[in-house]
């Protein structure tokens, strides 16, 4: 149980969101600095870079009870250490196919670049996403794995 | 979870005056973390960041025998150095350290309070949890190269350049056009002094080339960059001329002899106001003074048919027809750029008529219709060369706009006046000043707005609506009619003209993205280079060691960009002086007893920092050439990599802490 309130009325989820340094944190800085509101749903991950998310961190945050995560990293080409970025891609996508495998709804894992200077980008992702998740109300990813390990 | 019982976390949460303490129960959150494992102490505290707040972790460490220190504040991207540094007085490997950033990501950005302390809480947890995990490590230190590389020769890169070489220091100042100079050298006077453009320009253009600490790569661009702050490998292109810069006295004998008898293309420095030769020099005080070939135009490059009258009028062989792009690598520890702007492109504002009636002029067209060595000598006449008796400037063009740029380009008010004043004084016109607000912030700055009220020119407030020719009425028959409302008496107003003057605003370069690709560095939601901080840090750059300076940052005008790039050169002459850096110790490095040889991380590195030892069949990295992104740790499937600040178990008690109470 978490420090959320897990009544349906007002459920809200909880999404952790893996930032790369250099671009989708600086625009999760920016957005703050230009106080633009959005849903207190994210609990930000930094990285240097989203070539550093191995897809153990994701499938793990699942298991213990993520409604969702979001991987905030550089346009393509803009990559400040050339081409993480890529890898990132191709692992996410390797992802989607697993975790589909796994039983978890493919809309729960979002992939998204934004660049430093879309502070307005990433508070409508972070809003979007929250309201989808709030469709598809809690995961039961981590009731069904702690099923199975009973 | 894993537990080290040997870890004793001090905890600190900052109310940062109301910015955090007014969104976040900070109180509550310093409460919860208290009953934290591992929390010895747990404390919140109105400005963390103060030296009272500073001189408190140093206290507690002694008191409470603290060896890990979480600070709950702003973003790590702001403040991180300044509490690692606390950490390190306080006797605490500085890596003993985790920042939680609940301002930027929860009080300045969240709106119910309930739920922001809630995420703050989550979020201490994380930082607690990981700090538990951190390694002692020291920062690598790194001798800096004292020579520094300057992008863009216009009045901040040159007035850079001077500073940083008069420090004795080698520079290298590279411009992609023919000429440094830039916007100013085509200028004929500057506000509000009124000085002559040239006079205070011109003279440090000889001196970026007579100075013996400076070289000068003009007509060259930066084609790549690689390294890191104090060690950076540059490739320079230099593009040709045809001409062999060092045999060139700038003597024009070849101009005269081109086969083209008279000028026929379209002269880029006087706005395509007049036409120059194939072979050609942008101005006369162009620096250097070198001529060159415009290969698009010249008959030689068309055709191969020219008997080169003007290489055979050259008595010192300077040409060669045959130069093709040099690349030149340097190696620089900084790097300045200063590579300005673009005006606005008044087509984009279609209303007001640029390109479809002749006498609508751009700003930087009346420059050099005013220059007294403009096209027309300082003579201002209209395209059929008729003299104007009523002129219109209109204000704001491109800038302050929802279509095209929303910020105020902070220049054009100025440069207005002073065109108002000039044409003024050329012409005798009569001249209306169309404006939304006049700004006029700076030194000598509204006196020279109230001169200009004295001097019989009209000034009118409103947005213009559209120059048009459709007259109405006999009086405007023939004439620009420029309709706008005057917002001071309340009505719609019709000026008719003979000549419009479009005050174009500032916008970012047309190759800012690629420089910035170039550089690695970011730019702004509107296109200009992003500073590390705006007020605090606003010439440095994310990337250590690459400072910006003058317009490419924001519209500035000369004292500003003069000021800036003062600043950056004081910042890269600091950086020099001190002799090393130290490098973030976020490397990664491979454990030879659980690699299996099998290479998937070697194709990942895009340094080519890992090699294969065939001997010991295991993978190698070179720390000196890592960059710390981790991409090859997430890829191995015997999690024999780790990377230092970034290790695997960090990263999954941070997820563990945020996930589990």
């Amino acid at each position: 149980m978490s420090t959320i309130e897990n009544s349906n009325k007002d459920w809200s989820p909880r999404i952790i969101a893996f930032f790369c340094n250099w671009c989708t944190y600086t625009a999760s800085d920016l957005a703050g600095v230009s106080r633009l509101r959005y849903a207190p749903t994210t609990r930000v991950i930094r990285v240097m870079c989203s070539g550093r998310i191995d897809p153990e961190f994701v499938i793990e945050a699942f298991t213990q009870g993520a409604d969702g995560i979001l991987i905030g990293g550089c346009h393509p080409g803009d990559c400040h250490y050339s081409e993480g970025n890529y890898k990132c891609l191709r692992r996410y996508h390797l992802l989607q196919r697993v975790i589909g495998q796994m039983g978890i709804d493919q809309r729960r894992l979002r992939l998204e670049w934004i660049s430093a200077s879309e502070g307005k980008r990433l508070q409508e992702v972070v809003n979007e996403m929250t309201e989808t998740l709030r469709q598809l109300g809690p995961s039961p990813i981590k009731e069904v794995v702690q099923t199975v390990i009973k | 979870m894993p537990i080290n019982d040997e870890a004793r976390v001090g905890f600190y949460i900052c109310h940062c005056g109301h910015n955090i303490a007014n969104m976040v129960d900070v109180t509550s959150v310093a409460e919860y973390a208290a009953k934290l494992p591992n929390v010895v102490l747990s404390r919140d505290y109105k400005y963390m960041c103060s030296d009272p707040g500073q001189e408190m972790i140093l206290k507690d460490a002694e008191v409470f025998k603290l060896n890990r220190i979480v600070v709950a504040s702003c973003s790590p991207l702001l403040h991180e150095n300044t509490f690692r540094n606390a950490t390190a007085k306080a006797g605490i490997n500085q890596f003993y350290f985790q920042m939680v950033n609940i301002r930027e990501n929860a009080s300045w950005v969240h709106e119910d309070k309930e739920l922001a302390t809630v995420k703050a809480k989550d979020l201490v947890r994380a930082a607690i949890s990981r700090v538990v995990f951190h390694k002692a490590l020291e920062k690598k230190k790194v001798p800096v190269n004292p020579d520094v590389l300057i992008v863009g020769g216009g009045i901040s890169g040159i007035s850079a350049a001077l500073n940083i070489a008069n420090a004795g220091k080698k520079v290298y100042l590279v411009e992609k056009d023919p000429t440094i100079g830039g916007y100013m050298a085509k200028f004929d006077k500057t506000f509000p002094t009124l000085d002559c453009a040239a006079c205070i320009l011109t003279p440090k253009m000889s001196a970026v080339l007579k100075h013996p600490g400076i070289t000068l790569m003009s007509y060259s661009e930066v084609a790549a960059v690689e390294g890191y702050v104090g060690n950076y490998q540059v490739k320079v292109t230099r593009k040709p001329r045809y001409i062999i810069e060092e045999k060139c006295v700038g003597c024009f004998a070849c101009i005269d002899a081109c086969i083209f008898k008279e000028a026929k293309f379209s002269d880029e420095f006087n706005e395509g106001l007049s036409k120059r030769k194939p072979v050609y020099i942008p101005f006369p005080q162009a620096t250097p003074q070198v001529v060159l070939i415009d290969d698009k135009t010249c008959i030689h490059f068309k055709t191969g048919k020219c008997p080169q009258s003007c290489a055979k009028a050259c008595d010192r062989n300077a040409f060669d027809f045959d130069q093709k792009p040099v690349t030149q690598e340097l190696e620089v520890g900084t790097i300045l750029l200063c590579t300005g702007f673009q005006p606005f492109d008044a087509a984009r504002a279609p209303y007001y008529g640029y390109g479809r009636y002749p006498n609508v002029y751009t700003s930087l067209e009346v420059e050099r219709l005013v220059n007294a060595s403009g096209p027309t000598g300082g003579n201002v006449v209209l395209r059929d060369k008729t003299r104007p008796k009523s002129i219109g400037i209109i204000h704001c063009v491109g800038s302050r706009d929802e279509k095209t740029n929303k910020w105020c380009s902070r220049v054009c008010c100025m440069y207005s006046l002073k065109l108002a004043h000039l044409l003024k004084e050329h012409t005798d016109a009569e001249i209306y000043n169309f404006y939304i607000d006049m700004r006029t912030p700076g030194k000598g700055y509204e006196e020279f707005y109230d001169k200009l009220l004295n001097e019989g020119v009209h000034f009118i407030r409103g947005r213009v609506a559209e120059v048009s020719d459709w007259a109405i009425n006999e009086h405007e028959k023939g004439k620009l009619v420029i309709r706008a409302e005057d917002t001071l008496i309340g009505m719609v107003r019709r000026i008719p003209v003979d000549m419009v003057v479009l005050a174009v605003g500032i916008e970012p370069g047309k190759d800012a993205q690629d420089i910035r690709r170039v550089f690695n560095i970011s730019c702004s939601n509107e296109g200009f280079f992003l500073e590390r901080h705006p007020k605090l840090a606003p010439v440095e750059t994310f990337t250590d060691g690459i400072f910006i300076a003058g317009a490419c940052q924001g519209p500035k005008d000369i004292p500003d960009s003069v000021a800036q790039a003062g600043a950056a050169a004081a910042q890269a002459l600091a950086l020099i002086d001190s002799g090393f850096v130290e490098l973030e110790p976020n490397t990664a490095f491979i454990n030879e007893e659980l690699c299996c040889g099998c290479q998937v991380c070697i194709n990942l590195c895009p340094y080519h920092a890992i090699t294969f030892d065939e001997t010991k069949s295991v993978s190698h990295i070179n720390e000196a050439i890592c960059k710390g992104c981790g991409t090859c740790v997430a890829a191995c499937g015997s999690g024999a990599i780790t990377q230092n600040l970034f290790e695997d178990q960090q990263i999954l008690s941070e997820i563990y802490g945020l996930l589990v109470e």
